[in-house]
């Protein structure tokens, strides 16, 4: 069984409007008084809140060590394929030689990234990490392009937990200096 | 007529159209600004012409009112690239922004805008003192919805063509109530026993000497005001442009100087319309009514100073304008849109009854105080051009 | 586990579900025939079992009989054969399809063995995954998420063992991962009979290493990088190339030789990356030769010809086309092609050579194989040339009757199909005087001097069928797009037709190529494209019988009779 609502006719003066006129005009003269929300921005910046999503960036361990080893995973992942990774050897003269793999080039398309943060979260070396750059500016195609330089240079250091590379390097070291094997 | 006088003529039409141009103009940067602060923000406060910004206090505070994003704004409109679309019908569609423009332009030739005084007599300072001032206004000002419904149909397309149709039917409906509307201010400026049957808009200004229209008339000054909303496409009643249905109505498929001569247009007719509302219902350049009782100076303090007087009379009637603008943004930013049906519900079934009504109330109330007060002289005072 | 064709099935118990398998399958093999997966690392269905992996470890059981008598024993409750359960579980690999066999691949006991296989094989096994190139389609990953216990209890420092580790020219070996499955070193020894690899030190110190003095340097070396269930062996070609997951794989055929290994493809987005064997138990087993997975390289050469050319100018097909239709017409003509040829491709130049009649030659290819999987005739396609009715005669080395031809200026006009008339003992100057019409992939010194050129494309960019030594028909699929102006050489030849014979090009399908070669070829009457089979299609090649083919034995093909003596490698 429904229930039916009585609808209130309007009254003589709610049909001319012209309450209603006032009452809008008042509110708009009160909050033409109000204090502006308005940001200078080129001057004043938006405070960064914890956990933004910004542009994508590869990261240095706290030695200086690339972390990315090209595992191809983020360019997987990634739901609008903004991302191309070209892969890999280590040359044998570079210092994070046991680490074997790193990306020969890696590019990131920001016309397409949709700044979801799956590359992150999918990375098993953490070394993908979403900051807090959100101006990204270009007048070409090819500059929206950031390859691995660009994003080397964006992403900087960032603290490492694990350093697990630095571990196993040391664990080989022990082993060939007659340690365990 | 020496080559003096026409020589005078054109300064004074090049002086007028340069200042109604230059109101039209800050007319918009009043309306980003005044839009800005109703919604909480600051507008635009960046524009600067070097010399004049760099000037110590005045030229920061200059800068932040956004007084120099008009000369940017008409610089970007004229220097952009303009792009004719193929599919158009090319002589209709560069001619159609011109005829919105210029039946507002030709206008302000009857309109009166101060008063100057030869021997305590007073004249009005305007252009051309018609006789059949107000049927002029509304002969030509409703001219402007041919600009509207022709760059509507040249520009070939599905939305500006619903935005031309939409704006002929709106203009037209309208046009009767605003017409009907003024008829009791110039049957009370002309008076019975007056018998001049003048239409100058000067006769009206003088009528108001004791009482402005506005005060004992505000149901006409109502529905002409509505009217005028609708006239001059203002929102709420904006349905030739509806941006959020018709992507731009009319004048969709404008761009750059074309467009910028729309959109001058627009405010152009607001500024005409509002100094017409000026004249009508609020006393054209006078100070204050007399209510009768006051002395005749209140109306008119500045009477005896000479040129400077009329000076200051064109000033203050320029402030009465732009309060009625302010109030036309006000109102922009405060109402949504009608709909379409609300919007000719609204100018057939409710203003123009009420234009109608109040010409029988006000024909019977003016006859009343003639015959019972047994009144001399109407209120108008007797014209220079009368014989 | 087949007696002349014919396979007596048993039937089998697998997890209270009866089915019916071949008597004296594998276990593992017969669990897969069904559906039923028994995860396994060691053992591989054509090497020998060792059984030390330990992870297909099931329950299993028998019917009981009664001792003495043995007479059934029943089981009352249910009516049927009391099962007796092994004590322990049993691994299936070493186990064959018998009689009223029961397993259960579920149980607790199954699974808890799983685990624990898991555990010892993830206790030492470095967390490489991600610059691991096995990741993806690692049988330890695998079996880790379906099988393993989720979350690890080695708290001590695992092993550290050497890594790249060079074992030939064309594998690189990472100790650390390897989980001693031992499936390379069974290849070697009982497949490339060449036993090199071999386990040294003993318990987590075990490590696979070539015997002193060698290395793995046998052509089918990059077997055992396909058979590692892990990342412990890698191909020194594709390592660091891309994750596999990227890779589509496309069924594909060598063309090493007229084995017609059957092969996958693998590429992405127009690149091809690398190139594995695919089972055919006819043809290849699992295996194919390390010369033919580099085969795909030819496809980005340097020298691949990308537009059609008149006298050195780039043109379009349709003035190539007129051209090569005025300069055969010119004539006499004489064809000159070889097996590298597809069968559709053969079909399109024999309606070519009715229209415009000349002699028909094949360049021969020979060059002593390997008696495995690469054979005397180093083209995949002779046979077809054959079966289409192209050629009548075996190809021939040198084209000492043309070359003849050509100095007496009987022939005018060559056509020459993908053949380097330089090596067959044509010089390019008498080639120079002739009108020669080539069609090719690749530049060579006959095509610098053709008058008109026409470039087709490679064995990877278009879809086909060979027919291999055994006359069986097997399909090949384009992987790649081919460079961007070309199509496949049937359309070309079609263009060609068409130009003879003053049509429109219709640029048939294959499928009406071969309606059409059914109606014209007796033994492939029957034959439609669609339904050639993906381990291909054995045809009567009795007819042939008498013709001196050059295949001497090879893994799944003996010659129908004694080598002619006269033939040359």
């Amino acid at each position: 069984m429904s229930k039916v609502v009585e609808r209130k006719p309007l009254t003589f003066l709610e049909k001319t409007y012209l309450p209603q006129i006032v009452g809008g005009l008042k509110i708009t003269l009160q909050n033409a008084f109000r204090p502006k929300v308005t940001l200078q921005y080129p001057e004043e910046r938006p405070p960064i809140p914890e956990g933004y999503r910004g542009v994508p960036t590869l990261v240095r361990d706290p030695n200086g060590r690339e972390k990315c080893v090209s595992c191809q995973l983020c360019e997987f992942v990634c739901p609008p394929k903004a991302i191309r990774i070209t892969p890999g050897e280590i040359p044998e003269e570079s210092e994070s030689v046991h680490v074997e793999k790193g990306p020969e080039d890696f590019e990131i398309n920001m016309l397409r990234c949709i700044y979801c943060g799956m590359c992150q979260e999918v990375c098993p070396e953490e070394a993908i990490f979403l900051q807090d750059i959100y101006s990204v500016v270009g007048t070409t195609r090819e500059e929206f392009v950031y390859h691995k330089q660009k994003l080397y240079e964006l992403g900087g250091t960032l603290p490492d937990e694990h350093y697990k590379w630095d571990k196993k390097k040391a664990a080989t070291e022990r082993a060939a200096a007659g340690g365990h094997h | 007529m020496d080559w003096i006088d026409i020589l005078l003529k054109v300064v004074y039409c090049v002086l007028v159209v340069v200042v109604t141009m230059t109101i039209a103009g800050y007319s918009v940067m009043a309306e980003r600004k005044i839009a800005s602060w109703i919604q909480g923000r600051i507008g635009p406060n960046r524009a600067r012409i070097p010399g004049i910004a760099d000037i110590p206090v005045l030229g920061t505070a200059l800068v932040k009112l956004g007084i120099f994003q008009l000369p940017a704004d008409g610089l970007k409109f004229l220097f952009k690239e303009e792009p004719v679309p193929a599919h158009v019908k090319k002589v209709y569609y560069t001619i159609a922004p011109c005829l919105a423009l210029v039946p507002a332009l030709v206008v302000l030739v009857v309109l009166p805008f101060g008063v100057y005084y030869i021997d305590g007599q007073a004249h009005p300072l305007v252009l051309a003192d018609l006789d059949i001032g107000i049927l002029f206004i509304l002969a030509i000002s409703s001219l402007g919805v041919y600009g509207v419904v022709l760059g509507a149909w040249a520009g070939n397309n599905k939305y500006s063509f619903f935005g031309g149709v939409r704006s002929s039917a709106q203009m037209i409906s309208y046009e009767l109530a605003l017409g009907m509307s003024i008829l009791p201010v110039f049957m009370w400026a002309n008076g019975p026993t007056g018998g001049l049957g003048d239409l100058t808009l000067f006769n009206v200004v003088t009528s108001q000497t004791a009482l402005w229209n506005v005060i004992w008339m505000p149901i006409p000054a109502f529905v002409y005001l509505t009217a005028l909303f609708a006239e001059t496409n203002r929102l709420p009643f904006d349905m030739p442009e509806t941006e959020t249905e018709l992507v731009g109505g009319f004048h969709t498929e404008y761009g750059g100087f074309k467009f910028g001569l729309y959109f001058t247009g627009e405010y152009a007719h607001m500024v005409i319309g509002s100094a017409v509302f000026t004249i009508l219902f609020f006393g054209g350049w006078q100070f204050l009514p007399t209510f009768g009782f006051l002395p005749e100076w209140v109306a008119n303090p500045w009477a005896s100073w000479g040129w400077i007087g009329s000076v200051v009379s064109v000033i203050f009637f320029i402030v009465k304008l732009y309060a009625l603008m302010v109030f036309f943004i006000w109102i922009r930013w405060t109402l949504p849109r009608f709909r379409y049906d609300q919007v000719m519900t609204i100018g057939w079934k409710y203003l123009l009854p009420m234009a109608l009504a109040c010409i029988v109330f006000y024909a019977i109330v003016i006859g009343a105080w003639d015959t019972f007060m047994n009144v001399q002289d109407t209120p108008a005072i007797i014209n220079q051009s009368a014989p | 586990m087949s007696d002349n064709g014919q396979t007596k099935m048993v039937p089998i118990n697998i997890d209270g579900k009866d089915f019916e398998v071949p008597e004296g399958m594998n276990l593992v093999d017969a669990c897969e025939s069904v559906g039923v997966e028994v995860p396994h690392y060691c053992y591989h269905t054509h090497l020998s079992v060792s059984g030390n992996c330990r992870m297909c470890l099931v329950e299993m059981g028998t019917p009981m009989r009664d001792r003495a008598t043995g007479e059934p024993i029943m089981d009352d409750e249910t009516g049927k054969q009391k099962i007796g359960w092994m004590p322990k579980p049993a691994i299936a690999c070493a186990s064959k399809a018998a009689p009223g066999v029961h397993i259960k691949t579920q149980s607790e006991l199954t699974k808890s063995c799983r685990e624990g296989v898991m555990e010892f094989l993830l206790a030492n096994h470095p967390l490489d995954c991600p610059i691991c190139d096995q990741a993806g389609e690692c049988r330890l990953q695998e079996f880790a998420t379906d099988y393993g216990r989720g979350f690890s209890r080695y708290v001590e420092e695992k092993n550290v063992k050497p890594k790249r580790t060079v074992l030939g020219p064309r594998v690189t070996l990472d100790n650390e991962r390897c989980i001693l499955c031992s499936r390379c070193v069974r290849f070697c020894a009982e497949i490339d009979k060449n036993p090199v690899l071999g386990f040294t030190e003993r318990g987590s110190h075990s490590t696979l290493t070539c015997y002193p003095g060698t290395q793995l340097d046998s052509n089918y070396s990059l077997n055992t990088v396909d058979i590692c269930p892990v990342g412990a062996l890698t191909s020194t070609d594709f390592r660091f190339k891309m994750r596999v997951w990227f890779l589509k794989p496309t069924k594909s055929i060598c063309t090493e030789s007229s084995a017609g290994v059957n092969t996958e493809v693998w590429s992405r987005e127009g690149k091809l990356y690398r190139v594995t064997p695919r089972r055919n138990d006819e043809v290849n087993d699992s295996w194919m030769t390390d010369s033919g997975r580099m085969l795909y390289k030819m496809v980005e050469s340097e020298a691949r010809m990308q537009r059609f050319r008149i006298d050195g100018q780039v043109c379009t097909l349709g003035n190539a086309v007129l051209r090569a239709r005025e300069l055969i017409q010119l004539g006499p003509v004489a064809y000159v092609a070889s097996g590298h040829l597809s069968v559709e491709e053969q079909a399109m130049l024999r309606k070519l050579v009715e229209k415009e009649p000349g002699s028909v030659t094949f360049v021969g290819h020979t060059k002593e194989g390997d008696g495995r999987l690469i054979t005397n005739d180093r083209t995949p396609n002779v046979r077809g040339g054959l079966v289409t009715g192209l050629i009548k005669e075996l190809p021939v080395a040198e084209l000492d009757k043309l070359r003849r031809q050509l100095e007496s200026g009987e022939i005018k006009t060559v056509v020459c199909y993908g053949e380097d008339l330089t090596k067959a003992g044509i010089p390019s100057e008498l080639l120079k005087k002739a009108n020669l019409v080539y069609l090719g992939t690749h530049r060579n010194a006959t095509s610098d001097v053709a008058r008109v050129l026409l470039p087709t494309l490679t064995v990877f960019e278009k879809t086909g069928t060979f027919i291999n030594q055994q006359f069986r028909l097997q399909k090949f699929y384009q992987a790649v797009p081919g460079p961007a102006g070309l199509m496949p050489d049937v359309y070309i030849l079609d263009a060609l037709l068409a130009e003879c014979a003053g049509g429109a090009p219709c640029r048939p399908t294959l499928e009406q190529i071969w309606q059409d070669l059914a109606a014209k070829v007796d033994i492939l009457a029957e034959v439609k494209f669609n339904k050639i089979p993906e381990t291909g299609l054995l045809l009567d090649g009795s007819a042939y019988a008498g013709l001196p083919f050059c295949e001497g034995s090879g893994w799944h093909f003996e010659p129908q009779r004694e080598l002619a003596a006269t033939s040359k490698f």
